[in-house]
């Protein structure tokens, strides 16, 4: 039997808070109330579970007594007032009996889209999603995006106003509206894995990222891009442990030993990628999952098939024309034309504060042998990337993820 | 149920190409036509469009005496040029109209909750 202490309970936490949050604001259409219930609860369990030992559904054991916790505050608290001033729009539709603990539909996909509904900013959505369904401390989210506390608890406490305010819904969106309202809530956690591509929290945020992109696969198996996000998340997390050297520095693709990275992943990724090209319903996300693929599935280097990831990127140029995007495909261009051509193409795009576009051109002027101008390019690289760079960076993905949100 | 303000601005100077007259009619045939489908809808609260800003007049109090002065209020660029109240489940609805009304009258609508009956 596991030793309960704080540690274990802190994993359940993490692993069945969000359910249990979700539940409950389906029951009291309210956040706030859900949340203290369920924080309640785990303030509880903390306490007896380590003298009477876990209970057989732990999960299950935390929302019944985070749901009698909320029935009780609000009989003191309502004193004649009427309960239905709590009210979120909730969906009852497929709700046997409302009211009822039991997974009807599951909760979490209502509490996704309003966290990601497109009325509230990215970094609202974000902070909503890790707070809400990834059980984060506001603490924590604040250090995952490099801001102070109470700057992070201010927008939490104005997104959660105005989905009460302006009556957001607790609601899977229909058919006609899914692609739309489907797009912020992939954008969320791919920046959720990528705020754990750096900062101090990171392995948390990584492994939140594929844990939110692995259950939302789970609930929508008809939504291709989905699937493809969780295959571009694990394939990326494929590579994790090999990209950093012992003193921190960053190990590139052709530096990395191969043999470690990460096979279970790995497969995992490929099946869902294979899975994708069968059904044949491209986006942006399965493109850059089939493009790390490629990659995956090579050797080395050089046996690298780039004229298959120069066509992915095309495709997906095609999709999403960003300006990271060209800049990545010049990358590859550069294997297949050299980096002359690919050279042309970088010195067009306007990307001059983000630190990756220096890097790349100058490995491509190195390559040329064009040395005084590629050690400026390294120059102005290291200096964006130094001390305040993580910022400028987690600030940069925000906006990308919000130019392809409003694409 | 919720009310929503669905406001259209206008910006000064930035007048639009004058309409012909059939451009107009056909513009305000579209207009009746949406408001009878959120009439239908059960949607529609109220509607109206405003005369230009410096039509508008201020009454404000200071120090016990009422001031009257030429409006309007803020002096801004923007001016609110028409608005429709709506009543409905969500604001995703509310955003649903608010789509119809952008597409109709080629301006950006402001989705405002009322205060009193959502319980914010």
């Amino acid at each position: 039997m596991p030793i309960v202490d704080g540690a274990l309970i802190g994993r359940i936490f993490r692993e069945e808070s969000g359910r249990s949050v979700a539940t409950l604001i389906r029951i009291f259409g309210d956040i706030d109330v859900a949340e203290d219930a369920v924080q309640e609860a785990f303030a509880l369990a903390l306490r007896r579970w380590p003298v009477d030992g876990l209970p057989p559904n732990p999960g299950g054991w935390i929302t019944t007594t985070a749901r009698n916790r909320a029935i009780d505050h609000l009989r003191r608290e309502a004193r004649g007032r009427e309960l239905s001033r709590l009210a979120l729009p909730v969906d009852r539709s497929d709700d046997a009996s409302p009211g009822e603990v039991g997974p009807v539909q599951d909760d979490r996909l209502r509490l996704i889209f309003t966290c990601c509904h497109p009325a509230l900013s990215v970094e609202a959505q974000v902070g909503l999603t890790l707070r809400l369904l990834g059980g984060l401390t506001t603490g924590e989210v604040a250090r995952a995006f490099l801001v102070a506390e109470p700057t992070m608890a201010k927008r939490l406490v104005r997104a959660k106003h105005k989905i009460k305010a302006a009556n957001i819904p607790y609601r899977v969106p229909s058919e006609a509206e899914l692609p739309e309202r489907l797009r912020p809530v992939l954008a969320v956690l791919y920046l959720t894995y990528n705020a754990g591509t750096g900062g101090p929290s990171g392995d948390d945020l990584r492994h939140e990222g594929i844990r939110l992109a692995r259950i939302l696969a789970n609930l929508m198996p008809d939504e291709a891009e989905v699937a493809g996000l969780l295959a571009l998340l694990l394939l990326t997390e494929s590579r994790w442990a090999v990209r950093f050297a012992r003193d921190g520095s960053l190990i590139l693709l052709r530096d990395q030993d191969r043999a470690m990275w990460d096979r279970t992943m790995i497969e995992e990724g490929m099946a869902i990628v294979r899975a994708c090209l069968r059904r044949n319903q491209p986006g942006p996300y399965q493109i850059q999952a089939a493009i790390n693929a490629v990659h995956a599935d090579a050797a080395s280097i050089e046996s690298t098939d780039w004229s298959q990831i120069l066509a992915l990127y095309d495709q997906l140029l095609a999709l999403a024309p960003t300006q990271v995007v060209a800049m990545n495909r010049a990358i590859a261009l550069a294997e297949v034309q050299g980096p002359e051509a690919a050279l042309a193409i970088i010195d067009d795009l306007d990307l001059d504060g983000y630190h990756l576009f220096h890097a790349t051109r100058a490995d491509l002027l190195r390559r040329l042998g064009r040395l005084d101008e590629a050690a400026l390019a390294y120059a102005r690289a290291a200096t964006l990337a130094g001390a305040d760079a993580e910022r400028a960076f987690l600030l940069q993905r925000v906006e990308l993820a919000q130019s392809a949100t409003e694409r | 149920m919720p009310r929503y303000l669905l406001s259209a601005h206008t910006v000064d100077g930035q007048a639009r190409e004058p309409m012909t007259d059939e451009q107009m009619q056909h513009s305000w045939a579209e207009i009746q036509a949406l408001e009878a489908e959120m009439k239908s809808a059960g949607a529609w609260v109220f509607s109206g469009r405003l005369h230009d800003a410096d039509t508008a007049t201020v009454v404000r109090e200071s120090g016990g005496e009422i001031l009257t002065t030429d409006g309007p209020f803020v002096e801004a660029r923007e001016h609110l040029g028409g608005f429709y109240i709506i009543e409905t489940a969500d604001l995703d609805a509310a955003l649903g109209w608010a789509a119809k009304v952008t597409r109709t009258i080629s301006a950006p609508i402001e989705v405002w909750p009322f205060a009193d009956t959502a319980g914010g």
